[in-house]
């Protein structure tokens, strides 16, 4: 995995809110990559970091966040250029698809104005060229009657539908990645399977890596080829998918792999993960998870363990990686 | 579009009709007789029995009011107690005035508040938001009048810039119309701006912090058009309300600045109407005034539906 020919890759990624003493530490020293045509799952819970540290990345944090670290999308760190540099760039590379279709659309704008925004700006479109790209992106994301859609306002359309156009917008540039920060949780499972296969198949089509953000550890053992565990604003594991799957290193991703139901296995119980994620304001000393620890190993309440490779291409940071 | 515009002329026609019979009602509850003022030390039994006649106030009630609503109608708003005259004619000669006071007003209200509020907005937090912040305050705690009396010792008599009072038409002289209603203008629209720079900055700041504003900052668009675009249009759509709030209070709340200024406008002559007793006049200038604020809201509504494609389609 190597940073030059990553699509997008995040080296030691810090997010800060606030200063002094009531510092909010959000990102902590996040690395990561995506290769050209690859998926990446970025999972944890609400408040772990995962969207702060793509967003952050990208530009998109708040304006009240400092951000430090390097992201290189195609080899250009995002975070050394200059804002104008930074919003070219991003409009071009980098195509977004939000959690909540119906508020990340702009209410007041119809569909085809939404989409020929962005094509205008970064193509040097006109007007007519960018409608009909506008009316090609409609098709290939698989709205019926397209031509129709485009005078729409969003809320004439349904979920799915709304959901489809944030795609549409988002590769309508043909960015070399795609950012999907929670585009499922907001639909219902039907919607969600299919826009996971819209993905899936323009992915195919056009060679686009995909960073995917979600609390859904199914939803991302699915589509990522490459999965992050976050936790309290650090990375704990990361691997492969099926090997996440089969031989989960951290006691944090078996807790997650455990809380989640599974079909013909409805008599089992799900173990849930007791307790609530670390406050960003008042981290632990020794390691981020410890206080919900199932293992809590003495070693762990006063140091961090680093994050290590537990087999090549496997990293985990944990001290108990024999007690599996 | 145009059904959501009809239903709207509908409503106001109802609310209107309900307006001149709490109008009506109110008028005829005011204790104090005004035929006994109206005839004043010329109080005879038989002048008095007959001005009551000829004015109709020995009617029942009723018939007073539907007898009113049916001249009303018509244009017809009855006669002066005061002065004989029409109070159609009245109505009509005091309306110049006031509309080009709220009007220059409000300008001067939108010129301060869309800039100040916006910027604001865009500073969240830092210094410059802090001033806009405290100013506004301090303009929203300041009562029109008092800042109309100060203005007219600076202005008027240490300056002698403009003259202290009085009205001169627009369409009579353009010039002099400005330096005359240049004071209660700025009295008025400088507090009318203050309240609506507080709703620019927080209407703007909540648009900021939006997902569709994030969206528009995803798509790389210039700063310049996300602001606009998606950030200030979004928020016109609360902001639209509380100016057509202000435009209606404008029109027809402008009483005590009026008289300061002495510019014969509706509110003066609410004022000297409710001190004379004069009820034709004062029900005559209150209904104007309740019509005035339905046009306004009317306004305000079809606007709305013209931001908000999604007002129009319900």
């Amino acid at each position: 995995m190597s940073t030059t020919t990553a699509a997008l890759a995040v080296e030691d990624l810090h997010v800060t809110i606030g200063r002094g003493a009531r510092v909010a530490r959000i990102v902590r020293g996040v690395s990561w990559s995506v290769q050209p045509g690859q998926t990446l799952g970025v999972v944890g819970e609400s408040g772990s970091g995962k969207s702060m540290s793509v967003l952050a990345a990208t530009g998109l944090a708040p304006a009240t966040a400092r951000v430090e670290g390097r992201a290189f999308l195609d080899g250009t760190d995002l975070l050394g250029l200059g804002p104008g540099e930074l919003r070219r760039t991003r409009g071009r590379g980098l195509g977004f698809v939000f959690q909540d279709p119906m508020t990340s659309l702009n209410p007041l704008l119809t569909v085809e104005r939404q989409i020929t925004e962005g094509i205008e700006e970064h193509l040097g479109a006109t007007r007519r060229a960018a409608r009909t790209r506008a009316l090609e992106l409609l098709e290939m994301v698989g709205i019926p009657d397209a031509a129709r859609r485009l005078e729409a306002y969003p809320h004439q359309m349904s979920g799915g539908m709304r959901q489809r156009v944030m795609i549409a917008i988002a590769l309508a540039c043909e960015p070399t990645m795609l950012v999907a920060d929670e585009p499922t949780t907001a639909l219902d499972v039907t919607t969600q399977a299919q826009i996971l296969d819209i993905v899936r198949e323009l992915q195919e089509r056009i060679g686009m890596g995909v960073v995917w953000i979600s609390h859904d550890l199914g939803v991302v053992g699915g589509l990522a080829d490459e999965v992050v565990v976050m936790y309290g604003g650090q990375v704990l594991e990361s691997a492969g998918v099926q090997t996440l799957h089969d031989a989960p290193a951290h006691p944090y991703t078996r807790g997650l792999l455990g809380a989640r139901p599974r079909l013909g296995r409805l008599r089992e119980e799900l173990v849930a993960i007791p307790g609530a994620p670390p406050d960003p304001r008042a981290l632990p000393g020794g390691c981020v998870f410890y206080e919900r620890c199932p293992i809590k190993a003495e070693r762990c309440a006063h140091e961090v363990p680093p994050l290590a490779e537990v087999a090549p291409g496997h990293l985990a940071r944990t001290f108990c990686t024999e007690e599996r | 579009m145009l059904r959501f515009t009809l239903l709207r002329a509908g409503h106001a026609v109802v609310v209107l009709l309900g307006v001149t019979v709490v109008v009506f009602a109110l008028v005829h509850l005011v204790p104090g007789d005004p035929v006994r003022v109206a005839l004043g030390t010329r109080f005879t039994q038989e002048s008095y029995d007959a001005l009551r006649a000829a004015s109709g106030l020995d009617q029942p009630l009723l018939t007073q009011y539907v007898q009113y609503l049916g001249s009303a109608v018509t244009g017809d708003l009855g006669v002066s107690f005061r002065t004989g005259q029409p109070v159609t004619t009245i109505l009509l000669e005091r309306l110049p005035a006031t509309v080009s006071l709220a009007a220059a007003a409000l300008v001067i209200a939108l010129v301060i508040a869309f800039p100040l509020g916006v910027f604001a907005a865009t500073r969240h937090g830092r210094a410059s938001d802090t001033v806009v912040r405290v100013a506004s305050q301090a303009g929203v705690s300041v009562p029109d009048f008092w800042l109309g009396i100060m203005f007219i010792l600076l202005f008027s008599v240490t300056l002698g810039w403009l003259p202290p009072s009085g009205y001169v038409p627009l369409t009579e002289d353009p010039l002099e119309w400005a330096r005359r209603v240049a004071m209660p203008a700025l009295a008025v629209g400088l507090v009318s701006g203050a309240i609506l720079t507080r709703f620019v900055r927080s209407a703007v700041l909540e648009s900021l912090g939006s997902d569709h504003a994030r969206t528009a900052r995803a798509k790389g668009l210039r700063a310049r058009v996300v602001l606009l675009r998606h950030v200030v249009r979004n928020a016109l759509v609360p902001v639209v309300t509380v100016i057509g709030v202000q435009a209606a209070t404008l029109l027809g709340g402008i009483i005590v600045v009026e008289v300061v200024f002495a510019w014969p406008g509706l509110g003066r002559l609410t004022y000297d109407a409710v001190a004379a007793r004069d009820y034709p006049v004062l029900q005559g200038s209150v209904l104007l005034v309740a019509a005035l604020f339905l046009l306004v809201s009317f306004l305000v509504d079809v606007l709305y539906g013209r931001i908000d494609p999604r007002i129009s389609a319900r």
